[in-house]
C-alpha cells in the first residue's frame, strides 16, 4: 500500500509539472492582448470627422451669405456677425455669466433629480405593488414634453428658481428612475443565484450584486436624464423670463427674439447646443464607456 | 437547509457532507403537478467525489439546486455540513469585478477580515494556477481560465461540499480534459467533498469515486457504480472506457423506455 502511495505521489508530481505547462500554454493561446489604440488613431477616428462636419456647415452657411442666396441679415446673419456677438459678450464679461447661470441651474436640478429618481427607481423595481401602481405612469411621463409643466409650475411657484427646478425634476426624474428599473430588470438571474450561494442576500445582495449589475442601465438613464434636464430648463427659461431670474441661455434667446437680433438668437442656440454636448461628452460618455469597457461590453472595430 | 427535524443528532454521528433523504420535488406546470424528482436518497461522505449522471429531464440540476438551498424539496429532507459552494455551467463571475476581487467578494461575504482577503485570494488563484491574474477582468480571460477562477471563488467559501452543475460542459475538449486533471488534483489537495452533475458518462467515470445514474421523468436513482480505478486517470484509459460503455448501455436502456409510450 505504501509503495503504491509513493509511486502515485511521484507520478502525480510529474503530471503536475506537465499539467501546469499545458495549462499555461492553453491560457496563452486563448487570450488575446487588448490595448488602447494610439492617440493619433483616436484623433483621426474620433476628432477629425466632427471637425469636418462643423467646417462643412460653416462653409455652406458662409456660401449662402457670400453668394447672396439668402440676403437678409434679419433672417440669416453671417458667421462673422454671430462671431462678433460672441466676442462682444466675451469682452463685456457676460458670456460666462449666461453659461454659468444655466449650467448651475441645470446641474443642481439634475442632482436633485438624481437624489429623487434613484430611490424611486429602486422602489419601483423591487416592490411589486409600487411597480404596478406607478410604473406605467412613470413610463408615460417620459413621453410628456416637459414644456407642458412650465405654465402650472409658474402658477404654483411663481417666477423664480424653484419653478425652474420643478420643471427640471418633472423632466428628469422619470428618465433616471426608468433607467434604473430597466437596469435592474436586465440583471441576469444567474448573477442573483451566484450571489445567493455566496451568501449575498437581502441588502447585501442589493449592494454587492444588484446595484453593480444594474449600473450600465442606470448610467444610460442618467445620460438621458441629463438631456431631459437641460431641455426642460431651456424651455422654462425661454417661456418664463423675468429680470429677477438672471439671464441664462434660454433668456438670452428670448432677448434676441425681442430685440430682433438674429445674431443673438444664433449665439444662444449655439451655446445651448454646445453646453448640452459638452456635458455629455465630458461627464456621461466617459463614465459610460469606462463602465462598459471594464465589463468587456464595448465592441471595438 | 434545516428542513430535517432534530433527528439528525440521534443518528450515531454518521458523518456526511450531504444527506439527501427521500427527497421529491414537483413543479406546477401546464399539465398540472409534474413530478421531477421521486424519492431520492443519497449520502455524500466527507471527502467523497460523487457524480450524478443522467439524460435530459432527469432533474439532476434541480436536485443540485435543492442541495444548494436555492429551492425547497416538496417532500423529504436535505442536510448539509454547512452551506455548500456551487459552480455553474456558466462561470457566473461578476464582470464588474476583477478575477481577484470576485474571489475576495466570496471571502468578504463569509466574514474574512479585510486584511486577510488579498493574500487568501492570491493563494486560491495560485491553487488554480492563475498566479498573476488577480487584476484581470473577466472578459480578458479564456473560457477555461474563467472556470478556474469560478472554482477558486467556490473554494473561497471554504465549504465542506462543492456542488458542480456541468461546469465543463461549455468548454472545448482539450480544455475540459485539462480541467479534469486540475479538479482531481484540487480535490485531493483540499479534501473537499464534491457532488458533480453531468450528462457525460466518461467525464463521470473519469472523475468520480461513485457514479449515480438517475432515470428521467421523474428522476429516480436507477443504479450506482463504485469506481475503483486509481487516480490519476485519463479519460481514454481502457478501464474508464470499459466502465463507461457499461454505464452507457444502462443509460440508453433508461432513455429507450421513454420512447415506448
Amino acid at each position: 500500500m505504501a509503495s503504491t502511495e509513493t509511486t502515485e505521489t511521484t507520478s502525480d508530481a510529474s503530471a503536475k509539472d506537465g499539467l501546469g505547462g499545458l495549462e499555461a500554454g492553453l491560457d496563452a493561446l486563448e487570450t488575446t492582448a487588448v490595448g488602447r489604440p494610439p492617440l493619433r488613431q483616436t484623433l483621426l477616428n474620433k476628432v477629425l470627422p466632427p471637425v469636418v462636419a462643423v467646417a462643412v456647415v460653416l462653409v455652406v452657411w458662409q456660401g449662402l451669405i457670400s453668394l447672396k442666396i439668402v440676403d437678409d441679415p434679419t433672417k440669416l446673419p453671417s458667421p462673422a456677425d454671430v462671431g462678433n456677438e460672441f466676442k462682444d459678450a466675451w469682452l463685456s464679461g457676460t458670456l460666462l455669466d449666461y453659461i454659468w447661470t444655466s449650467i448651475s441651474r441645470g446641474l443642481l436640478g439634475f442632482l436633485f433629480a438624481l437624489a429623487i429618481g434613484t430611490p424611486l427607481g429602486l422602489l419601483v423595481a423591487r416592490v411589486k405593488f409600487v411597480r404596478a401602481a406607478i410604473g406605467p405612469i412613470l413610463s408615460g411621463l417620459q413621453s410628456l414634453p416637459s414644456v407642458a409643466w412650465v405654465p402650472p409650475a409658474v402658477i404654483w411657484l411663481g417666477l423664480n428658481n424653484s419653478m425652474m427646478y420643478a420643471v427640471i425634476l418633472l423632466g428628469a426624474v422619470p428618465s433616471i428612475a426608468n433607467g434604473l428599473v430597466s437596469g435592474i430588470d436586465q440583471v441576469p438571474p444567474l448573477f442573483l443565484r451566484a450571489g445567493r450561494t455566496l451568501g449575498a442576500t437581502g441588502l447585501k445582495g442589493a449592494w454587492h450584486i444588484v446595484m453593480p449589475a444594474a449600473l450600465p442601465g442606470y448610467l444610460a438613464g442618467l445620460k438621458q436624464g441629463w438631456a431631459f434636464s437641460w431641455r426642460s430648463l431651456m424651455a422654462a427659461e425661454i417661456i418664463a423670463s423675468s429680470p429677477d431670474l438672471g439671464i441664462g441661455l434660454g433668456a438670452l434667446l428670448e432677448n434676441g427674439r425681442n430685440a430682433s437680433s438674429m445674431s443673438m438668437v444664433f449665439e444662444a442656440i449655439i451655446l445651448i447646443l454646445f453646453v448640452g454636448i459638452a456635458i455629455d461628452l465630458l461627464i456621461f460618455s466617459p463614465l459610460e464607456r469606462w463602465v462598459l469597457r471594464s465589463r468587456g461590453l464595448l465592441v471595438r472595430n | 437547509m434545516a428542513t430535517a427535524i432534530a433527528e439528525a443528532a440521534d443518528v450515531e454521528s454518521v458523518e456526511h457532507a450531504a444527506r439527501i433523504e427521500s427527497v421529491s420535488k414537483s413543479f406546477s406546470g401546464p399539465a398540472g403537478q409534474q413530478l421531477v424528482l421521486d424519492d431520492i436518497t443519497l449520502d455524500v461522505a466527507p471527502g467523497e467525489f460523487v457524480t450524478l449522471l443522467g439524460a435530459s429531464g432527469c432533474g439532476k440540476s434541480t436536485l443540485l439546486n435543492l442541495v444548494a438551498g436555492l429551492d425547497r424539496p416538496s417532500a423529504g429532507s436535505i442536510t448539509t455540513d454547512g452551506r455548500p459552494a456551487l459552480m455553474f455551467q456558466e462561470h457566473a463571475l461578476f464582470p464588474w469585478l476583477t478575477a481577484g476581487k470576485n474571489i475576495e467578494l466570496a471571502l468578504k461575504l463569509r466574514g474574512v477580515p479585510k486584511g486577510e482577503r488579498r493574500g487568501r485570494a492570491e493563494e486560491l488563484l495560485e491553487l488554480v494556477r492563475l498566479k498573476g491574474s488577480y487584476g484581470k477582468r473577466v472578459h480578458e480571460l479564456s473560457g477555461g481560465m474563467r472556470q478556474r477562477v469560478a472554482m477558486a471563488r467556490a473554494l473561497a467559501q471554504d465549504s465542506r461540499l462543492l456542488l458542480m452543475d456541468e461546469p465543463f460542459a461549455a468548454l472545448d475538449a482539450i480544455t475540459r480534459d485539462v480541467l479534469h486533471d486540475e479538479l482531481t488534483r484540487i480535490w485531493a489537495e483540499t479534501g473537499v467533498s464534491v457532488l458533480f452533475v453531468t450528462h457525460n458518462v466518461r467525464e463521470a467515470v473519469r472523475l468520480a469515486q461513485r457514479v449515480v445514474l438517475l432515470s428521467s421523468r421523474p428522476g429516480r436513482i436507477a443504479r450506482e457504480w463504485r469506481v475503483d480505478i486509481p487516480q490519476p486517470r485519463r479519460i481514454e484509459d481502457a478501464p474508464v472506457a470499459e466502465l463507461s460503455r457499461e454505464i452507457t448501455e444502462v443509460l440508453r436502456g433508461e432513455i429507450r423506455r421513454h420512447g415506448q409510450h
